[in-house]
């Protein structure tokens, strides 16, 4: 390697490091919090003396004031995500069929409608949307978090499924029109198995949104047999001498399954947007 | 009407039902229950309201700016094509891949003034004590825009990565045949062909960066004394105190600022799609 070579590879070592450290800091102290005893946790040593499992069965048995209902919210916490990922996919599948290939009527006016809903910062939505589930009698229910991630995640399935059919070619559509094929059957039989990588994305993508969600969660949910462990966790705040490595084990057991979702299926979930940012 | 036509406003008609109960009834209801002028008089009033708007305007202007200047910049070192800064490329991706509840509790336990491993490490090697990171209102609002560049600057890398690998690669090889330098190449190559989406995504970024609760809230809870808000959180603060009609008023303030910015993101994403449906 000539000099100038070594250079520009060091250069690029320049910026690799400080990236690594302040992307992996925060995330190896949960992890290190995760395995420490209480004592040695605080000691500020880069590895424990004796890393421990210990605080995991803690919170497997559920053997903390904050963590009673650990399987419980756990529990609530997939079920919402399944539910509401299931009814995005569903809603947003059957209205970017009627936009894209059946050219339904309006369907323009609620594709804006939809965008509006996407743009519209979740946090300001989000407060007539307490307002109105109160009027529903739905606060206290875990339908009302799956309904409001329903409403937040089909704005951007129905964009991204819509740029996805686009794409087919419209001559499949005029065959099985020719074969006198009914609107349902080019549904189910050509346009269903033609999209599964994009459903399969959209499905992960709403998934993953109500997981991770908190805002909502904790406004909508209070009783302690119907938060998701997203708002189980934030309780551990009420008190300024919480367990920390206990916490930190919590949020391990919380955090790892989406973001290995999300390796998973990585290729599918920036596609969309940029796909649609790029193209000028 | 024809049966395709039929079954076209039926499988629209689920969406267009969840858009009316749980967006249009709402936002409608919540835009009448804050006409009355007065509660944006008491929202005025509140000193509470003052602090938040000027934390806000900080938060949007440098947080967003400061975020994509490093996004920029960093997506012109994860075009390179080895394969180790692909791998790191993934590492990278992390703090956008995690939920926000685990890493955000993680940063402020790291800069707990009494406890945390920052001040610790501080006193460790000095012998002083470090700053108080979250119990200062002007630290605390920093760190909150440090949590949210740290969330945030993954995905917006990627974005503008991919705006640089549509550029041909011809044109970065004739500036070279020229005998342009790095800089040169980026302002008469780069630049031009990425202007469009760095602003668009810019904008995107401002709306969003408006409704970001969970880099404040999760962080400081928007204490000491109210005075680490931004409007999102103050929306929820008022919530939480039963006020419905301040916290739809503080929304309300912020439309003429928002609803601009939708609007013209609407527009070019509508554009857009004419373009390849033609």
């Amino acid at each position: 390697m000539t000099n100038r070579k070594l250079l520009s590879e060091a250069k690029l070592w320049l910026v690799a490091i400080p990236v690594l450290l302040w992307t992996l800091i925060p995330i190896y102290h949960i992890f290190l919090f995760s395995i420490s005893t209480k004592d040695s946790a605080f000691s500020g040593r880069l590895w424990p003396d004796h890393p421990t499992l210990h605080n995991f069965v803690t919170v497997f048995k559920q053997e903390h004031f904050y963590l009673h209902h650990f399987w419980n919210q756990i529990w609530n916490s997939l079920w919402i995500a399944v539910a509401a990922g299931a009814i995005t996919l569903a809603i947003a599948t059957c209205a970017a069929f009627s936009i894209s290939r059946l050219k339904a009527k309006g369907g323009r006016t609620v594709m804006n409608a939809a965008l509006f809903t996407y743009f519209i910062p979740a946090a300001f939505l989000a407060v007539p949307m307490y307002k109105a589930m109160g009027t529903y009698g739905l606060l206290n229910n875990r339908w009302s978090l799956v309904l409001a991630m329903v409403t937040l995640a089909a704005p951007y399935a129905i964009w991204v499924l819509k740029q996805a059919s686009d794409k087919l070619p419209w001559e499949l559509d005029e065959a099985a029109r020719i074969d006198g094929a009914t609107p349902l059957q080019l549904f189910r039989l050509v346009y269903l198995p033609l999209m599964v990588p994009s459903l399969v994305a959209i499905f992960t993508y709403a998934l993953l949104l109500t997981w991770n969600e908190y805002l909502y969660a904790f406004l909508l949910l209070s009783h302690e047999n119907t938060i998701p462990l997203a708002v189980g966790l934030g309780h551990f705040l009420a008190s300024d001498d919480s367990p920390w490595e206990i916490l930190m084990a919590t949020a391990l057991i919380y955090g790892l399954p989406p973001a290995a979702i999300y390796y998973a299926f990585r290729r599918y979930m920036v596609g969309g947007l940029t796909a649609g940012a790029v193209k000028s | 009407m024809t049966t395709w036509q039929v079954w076209g406003a039926l499988l629209l008609a689920p969406y267009v039902l969840v858009f009316f109960v749980f967006v249009l009834y709402p936002v409608s209801y919540g835009l009448w229950l804050a006409r009355n002028p007065e509660s944006y008089r008491t929202l005025f009033e509140d000193p509470i309201f003052f602090t938040t708007v000027v934390n806000t305007i900080f938060f949007l202007l440098v947080a967003v700016n400061l975020k994509f200047v490093l996004a920029l910049y960093l997506s012109g070192f994860f075009v390179h094509d080895r394969r180790w800064i692909r791998w790191l490329s993934v590492i990278f991706i992390l703090p956008w891949a995690m939920p926000a509840i685990p890493t955000i509790f993680s940063i402020r336990f790291m800069f707990n003034p009494e406890w945390g491993v920052v001040n610790q490490t501080i006193f460790r090697l000095t012998g002083l004590d470090g700053p108080n990171w979250l119990t200062n209102p002007d630290l605390a609002m920093a760190m909150a825009m440090g949590v949210h560049i740290w969330k945030a600057l993954p995905f917006w890398t990627l974005i503008l990565m991919a705006g640089r690998l549509a550029i041909p690669k011809e044109l970065y090889e004739a500036a070279s045949v020229d005998g342009a330098t790095a800089w040169q190449k980026f302002k008469y190559v780069t630049w031009p062909s990425l202007r469009t989406l760095y602003i668009t995504s810019t904008l995107l970024s401002l709306i969003w960066t408006l409704g970001d609760f969970n880099s404040v809230y999760l962080l400081t809870g928007g204490q000491p004394a109210d005075k680490t808000h931004v409007l999102a959180t103050l929306g929820i603060r008022y919530i939480r105190l039963d006020q419905l009609d301040h916290a739809m008023a503080t929304i309300v303030v912020a439309l003429p600022f928002v609803l601009p910015l939708v609007y013209f993101m609407m527009r070019r994403l509508s554009g857009d799609e004419q373009k390849t449906s033609q």
